[in-house]
C-alpha cells in the first residue's frame, strides 16, 4: 500500500494516521507537506487528518483546502485515487469541494468529545469491506464544528445513492435525535463521493486501534483500505 | 481603493451563534431584540482604480474563499 498524509499547519493528528495506517499495513505513510506540489508517485490513499488546521481561520478548512497541495489531492481524486478526510480533513474535503455540504457549528454550541457509537451504512466500500453493513462501531469523536448539512438536493441524492457512509446510533445501532451527536442532518456522520473513491467523517477511527487505550473499532478502516490496496 | 465584504448566512440556514446571542441579549435586558443572524465582515484595500475592476476581484475573492455559498450570501460595497 502507497499512502500518504498530509500535514497542514495546525494539524495534530497526523502522527495517529500514519501509525494506524502502518499498523494495518505493515508499511508507514509518506509524510506530504501542504506546501507540495506533488503526491509521491504511485500513491493509492490521500489522507487529510484531523487538527485546526490554519487555526480555524474564516471557516473550519477553508484555508487548507486552498493550499498548494490540494490541486494534487483534487486531480488524484479525479483519476479515482482514494482520500481520506477525518475531522479537520473532512471539513477541508467539503471545503475543496470535493464532498457536497459544509460542516457548521455543533447545534448545541459545544465542542464534543467523547465515544460514540456509529453504524457502517454499506460494506461493500473500500474503506468498509472489512465491517460488516449495519454494524455498530464505538470510535470517538472530538470536534465543534462538524454540524453536516447541505442543500436539500444534495442530502436527497446522497441519501439515494447511498452514499451516507456511517450515522451517529447508540449501541444497539438505532439512530435518534437524542444519539445525533452535533444536529447533523439525518444523523450523517461520514459521507462518499459519487464513485465512492473519497470518504470524509467526522468520528476518529485512528484513535481505537490499540486495546491498551479502550479499543479496537478503527481497525477495521485501516484493515480495508490496506488490504484493498494491497490487492 | 477601499471596500467592504460583508458574508452573511443564507436565510433557513440554522444559526446556532446568532440564538445564542439572542439569548444573551435577551438576559442582558435588551429589549425588543427578535432575532439575530451573525455574519462577517471583510475590510479590504485594493490597488484598482477603477470600481469595476475592483467589484470583479472582490466577486472572485468571495466566491472563491471569502463565503461558502453553500450556506452564504456575500455582499460587495466600494467604500472609497
Amino acid at each position: 500500500m502507497k499512502a500518504a498524509v498530509v500535514t497542514f499547519p495546525g494539524s495534530n493528528r497526523e502522527r495517529d494516521i500514519a501509525r494506524a495506517l502502518k499498523h494495518a499495513s505493515g508499511v508507514a505513510p509518506a509524510m506530504v507537506w501542504h506546501a507540495d506540489a506533488d503526491l509521491p508517485a504511485g500513491t493509492d490513499l490521500v489522507v487529510l487528518p484531523g487538527g485546526f488546521s490554519y487555526g480555524d481561520y474564516l471557516r473550519c478548512g477553508a484555508i487548507a483546502a486552498r493550499s498548494n497541495i490540494m490541486a494534487a489531492v483534487q486531480a488524484h481524486a479525479a483519476r479515482g485515487g482514494l482520500v481520506l478526510g477525518v475531522c479537520n480533513g473532512f471539513q477541508i474535503l467539503c471545503e475543496a469541494q470535493l464532498l457536497p455540504g459544509v460542516l457548521m457549528r455543533n447545534d448545541r454550541l459545544r465542542f464534543m468529545c467523547k465515544r460514540q457509537h456509529l453504524r457502517v451504512e454499506r460494506a461493500d466500500t473500500a474503506f468498509t469491506h472489512r465491517y460488516a453493513q449495519g454494524q455498530v462501531i464505538d470510535v470517538c469523536i472530538a470536534h465543534g464544528e462538524g454540524n453536516w448539512t447541505a442543500d436539500a438536493d444534495a442530502v436527497a441524492r446522497i441519501e439515494g445513492e447511498g452514499l451516507v457512509a456511517f450515522r451517529y446510533c447508540d449501541a444497539n445501532g438505532v439512530v435518534s435525535p437524542e444519539t445525533n451527536c452535533n444536529g447533523s442532518v439525518n444523523s450523517i456522520a461520514g459521507i462518499y463521493s459519487e464513485k465512492r473513491n473519497v470518504l470524509g467523517m467526522m468520528p476518529h477511527p485512528e484513535n481505537l486501534i490499540d486495546a491498551l487505550v479502550g479499543g479496537t473499532d478503527g481497525r477495521g478502516l485501516f484493515e480495508s483500505l490496506a488490504t484493498r490496496m494491497a490487492a | 481603493m477601499k471596500a467592504r465584504v460583508t458574508v452573511t448566512l443564507k436565510t433557513g440556514v440554522l444559526d446556532p451563534q446568532g440564538k445564542a446571542i439572542e439569548g444573551a441579549l435577551s438576559s442582558l435586558g435588551v429589549e425588543g431584540v427578535t432575532g439575530v443572524r451573525q455574519g462577517k465582515v471583510f475590510d479590504i484595500e485594493l490597488a484598482h482604480t477603477q470600481p469595476e475592476a475592483a467589484q470583479a476581484a472582490l466577486k472572485d475573492a468571495c466566491e472563491r474563499l471569502l463565503a461558502n455559498t453553500v450556506i452564504e450570501n456575500y455582499r460587495v460595497e466600494i467604500l472609497s
